[in-house]
């Protein structure tokens, strides 16, 4: 079946019979892309306002609870995850170029460096499981703001699982880029879904922006 | 059409660059006593810069139309409202007597 | 005319696979409004049961366990499987590719998942329901969702977050298609005030939604994992869920009654045969609603625990709300001015809103007021104040729409006269069924009570009396509209003389909608011009 797909679709093929045009439907599966992110930033949002309220709520707690996060694995992990941003956005370029094999290599790579940052992720959990601070029964918390640092490791858990979540979805997307690729189905004409899981990854990589000052850096300086 | 069509690799790489380079020193700002709350500002002006330099390069927004603009400012605009709300009720609580307090 | 046999989205394709797997808006458009209907009923069933229990002070019919299961139900089912799908996803998938001459939405398969999405939701709840209910109110308030019910919480909100991404990606495709799919010579200002009011409602989906996911994930994970996020035990706050739960559950009560004003804007002008008044005030009132809305949430917390500072900023702000609402409403009752007025049954239920709507807006103000809230807080001031919203206003609007749009949908008129009859039936129905309860409210009856003392009892008789004729008016619907599928009158493409370009095609619309691409030139009101001055059907569309 693979001989009887053209080496770059045409124009034509790519379109949807909803659309007038290549460039209409293009203009809006951007739109939606976008569309859809800002509902995500409502998504995560919901978990910041809990954060916020707490952290007003709980400030000496928040820095004590804090501390007991490894800074080091956090930053490099941001690192790492800014590093496959990087790549994601060179694979894109690949894709509007027209250089398909760049495209290639580059979307691995992303995701490779994807599965180093969710490695490292899932390295912290284990230690905190180890170390008594994962929230239920069995959480230990010395000092005077056992219960507070209990609710922070909750949002921890919460915020930096459904971050891990989004980054396995994506690592999926990757996936699929990239055996499209393979089929060359893409062209400088028609490479929005590459362009769209670049987003898509960029924006992962915008929570954890966040999310790394936000759960590793309170009070660090006390 | 393509939104990314006019930045360059080498774009691409120099906000590589600077973003390894603030995220060295949002952690290195970190362990610095900056005093009266300028750590938490700091870190989160540093997210903040961080944050666009992602959406206006990486995401194109810097070449795209006004709409996707908009909808990137819509959704920042309701973080803030959903933020602001459940803040002003946590910072104003126990003020007066008889109000509920967090209890830790 | 009607001659020759016609190729239509209904007969292009038979069989259930057809159904199923259809891309057609039109066609999904059906699949929404059967399961809203079942899901009407369903809720409808739960609300039969809670009247015949209030109907006397002792609790007979059940205790105050199943009592609280019948409300939640009631509640659950309808806001999140009636009120919020109603309008947008039946009326709004049907009409929005229509209304802006598209040949369907802009992701015709992303909107059939959404439907699935929301039937998979749906079942969710049902299972719940079936395997014995919840008893938090539809309101899930932590800590009892999350820590100290033993009913079936997990299963309800899991439906109920499922649901949420229906309408999410039924906004996102909105959003789109208005921007990117409309007819040349199609301006903003020439679109029908409904598109402009599904664009409002998309806004409130896409921004709100998965804040109230995001939450009842919150409680699902609190309940399963044994965490303290709402635990006051452990440090957590109740109160933030509720800060959570009303960022999205107000904006959600103008998810249903925005499409409400959208379909109410429709029919006035049809029925009125007149241009709207203040096109532009109506249009952006729609807007100002969406935005304002999001900042008025605490109204529901003035008695919570909040912060007194939060509860004086919210109750100041949840008045503004009434300005562009009344705007809405001082337009259409002007555009009723000196109008050509005739009383078909869509305009009965079109002018039964303004009035009810209005009446329940009103109420809203007193509840906004600090003051009066604490005195009725809880009450069924409370329970008549929002039904009057949603069921005197939504409820209305979308028989209304449902009447008016029916003849473009199936092809058929309904039998105007019973019809005109049952519209009379739901108006009477509906205010004895819940002005009684005005009163109780304010005498201090409050809600969620399966008991109540004996002097209450005339007004609970008054109350349920009304809802068993309010029943009558929602079944007789059922019955003739089912029947006119077969036995109406065949409709041709405008049998109103409406000038929105829906009516510009034939009745039942070919697959595509228009034959030909048209060019708009004029408004979607343009009663002082013939429909042929308004569009132009010129070349051949390019597909
Ligand atoms: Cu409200």
């Amino acid at each position: 079946m693979n001989s009887a797909v053209p080496a770059a679709p045409d124009a034509f093929e790519v379109r949807a019979h909803q659309f007038e045009d290549v460039e209409q439907q293009h203009h809006a599966s951007w739109l939606g892309m976008w569309v859809f992110l800002a509902t995500e930033v409502m998504f995560f949002g919901g978990m910041f306002a809990a954060y916020a309220f707490y952290r007003v709520g709980f400030p000496n707690a928040f820095a004590a609870a804090s501390n007991r996060l490894d800074v080091t694995l956090g930053a490099i992990n941001t690192a790492v995850l800014i590093s496959s941003s990087f790549t994601m956005a060179l694979a894109v370029h690949g894709g509007e170029t027209g250089r398909n094999k760049a495209a290639i290599r580059y979307l691995l790579l992303t995701m490779l460096l994807g599965a180093v940052f969710l490695g490292v992720k899932f390295y912290e959990y284990h230690e905190k499981f180890v170390e008594h601070l994962v929230p239920g029964p069995a959480f230990r918390f010395e000092g005077p703001h056992a219960h507070p640092a209990e609710i922070f490791f909750s949002l921890y858990f919460a915020m930096t699982g459904l971050h891990a979540l989004h980054m396995i979805i994506g690592i999926g997307l990757l996936t699929w880029m990239a055996l499209k690729a393979r089929r060359k189905r893409f062209s400088p004409i028609y490479y929005t879904p590459i362009e769209l899981t670049g987003l898509y990854w960029h924006f992962v990589d915008l929570i954890w922006i966040f999310l790394f000052p936000l759960l590793y850096l309170v009070g660090r300086h006390l | 059409m393509s939104n990314g069509a006019h930045i360059t690799v080498k774009t691409y790489l120099t906000v590589f660059v600077i973003l390894l380079g603030l995220t060295a020193l949002t952690t290195g700002v970190a362990f610095i006593d900056l005093g009266g709350g300028l750590n938490n500002f700091a870190a989160l002006t540093i997210a903040t810069v961080k944050a666009l330099l992602v959406v206006l390069y990486f995401m194109h927004a810097r070449t795209s139309d006004r709409f996707t603009w908009v909808i990137a400012a819509a959704g920042i605009f309701w973080l803030l409202l959903l933020l602001g709300g459940t803040l002003d009720d946590a910072i104003t609580r126990n003020q007066l007597p008889g109000e509920l307090q967090l209890t830790p | 005319m009607n001659g020759a046999p016609q190729v239509h989205y209904l007969n292009v394709d038979y069989g259930i696979r057809s159904w199923l797997f259809t891309t057609d808006h039109k066609r999904i458009a059906w699949l929404y409004l059967l399961s809203v209907t079942l899901f009407f009923f369903f809720g409808g069933f739960f609300a039969t049961l809670i009247r015949l229990e209030l109907m006397t002070p002792q609790g007979d019919l059940v205790q105050a366990e199943t009592y609280n299961k019948f409300f939640t139900m009631h509640g659950v089912t309808m806001v999140f499987f009636f009120l919020i799908p109603s309008i947008p996803a039946v009326l709004g998938n049907f009409l929005v590719p229509m209304m802006v001459g598209a040949r369907d939405l802009a992701f015709p398969r992303l909107n059939l998942a959404s439907w699935y999405i929301f039937i998979l939701g749906g079942l969710f709840t049902l299972a719940s329901a079936a395997a014995g209910g919840v008893d938090t109110g539809w309101t899930f308030y932590t800590p009892y969702s999350s820590i100290y019910s033993n009913s079936h919480v997990a299963l309800t909100v899991v439906g109920v977050f499922v649901t949420g991404f229906s309408s999410i990606l039924t906004g996102l495709n909105f959003v789109v298609t208005i921007h990117k799919m409309r007819a040349p010579g199609l301006t903003w200002f020439r679109l029908p005030l409904f598109i402009w009011a599904i664009y409002a409602t998309s806004i409130i989906f896409i921004l709100g939604t998965p804040v109230i996911a995001i939450t009842l994930l919150l409680v699902g994970l609190e309940r399963v994992f044994n965490l303290g996020f709402f635990d006051p035990a452990r440090g957590g706050d109740p109160v933030l869920f509720q800060h959570l739960f009303w960022f999205y559950s107000h904006p959600a009560v103008y998810i249903m009654v925005l499409p409400a004003m959208g379909v109410e804007s429709e029919l006035v002008t049809a029925f009125a045969r007149r241009r709207v008044f203040g096109y532009s005030f109506v249009a952006f009132s729609s807007l100002a609603i969406a935005v304002i809305g999001f900042l008025v949430w605490g109204h529901h917390m003035f008695v919570a625990g909040q912060s007194v500072h939060a509860g004086l900023i919210f109750s100041l702000l949840s008045f503004l709300v009434a300005i562009p609402s009344a705007i809405k409403v001082f337009n259409w009752t002007a555009t009723l001015h000196r109008g050509s007025i005739s009383y078909d049954a869509p305009m009965l239920y079109a002018l039964g809103f303004i009035g009810l709507f209005t009446i329940g807006g009103l109420t809203g103000l007193f509840l906004a007021s600090i003051g009066v809230d604490v005195h009725v807080h809880d009450t069924y001031f409370v329970i008549a104040h929002f039904h009057y919203i949603m069921v005197g206003g939504s409820v209305m609007a979308y028989l209304g729409g449902i009447h008016f749009w029916w003849p473009k949908m199936t092809g058929r008129t309904y039998p105007e006269p019973v019809a005109r009859v049952a519209a009379l039936i739901v108006f009477l129905g509906f205010n004895l069924t819940f002005f009684p309860q005005f009163v109780l409210g304010y005498l201090g009856m409050p809600r969620r009570y399966h008991a109540y003392p004996p002097e209450f009892q005339a007004l609970n008789v008054m109350s349920s009396a009304g809802a068993s004729i309010l029943a009558v008016g929602y079944v007789l619907p059922l019955i003739y509209l089912i029947w006119s599928l077969r036995y109406g009158r065949v409709a041709g493409r405008n049998p109103w003389g409406a000038r929105g370009l829906e009516w510009q095609t034939p009745s039942p619309p070919p697959t595509h909608n228009f034959d030909v691409t048209p060019r708009v030139v004029a408004e979607a009101y343009a009663y002082d011009k013939e429909p042929e001055e308004t569009y132009e059907f010129g070349s051949p569309s390019r597909a």
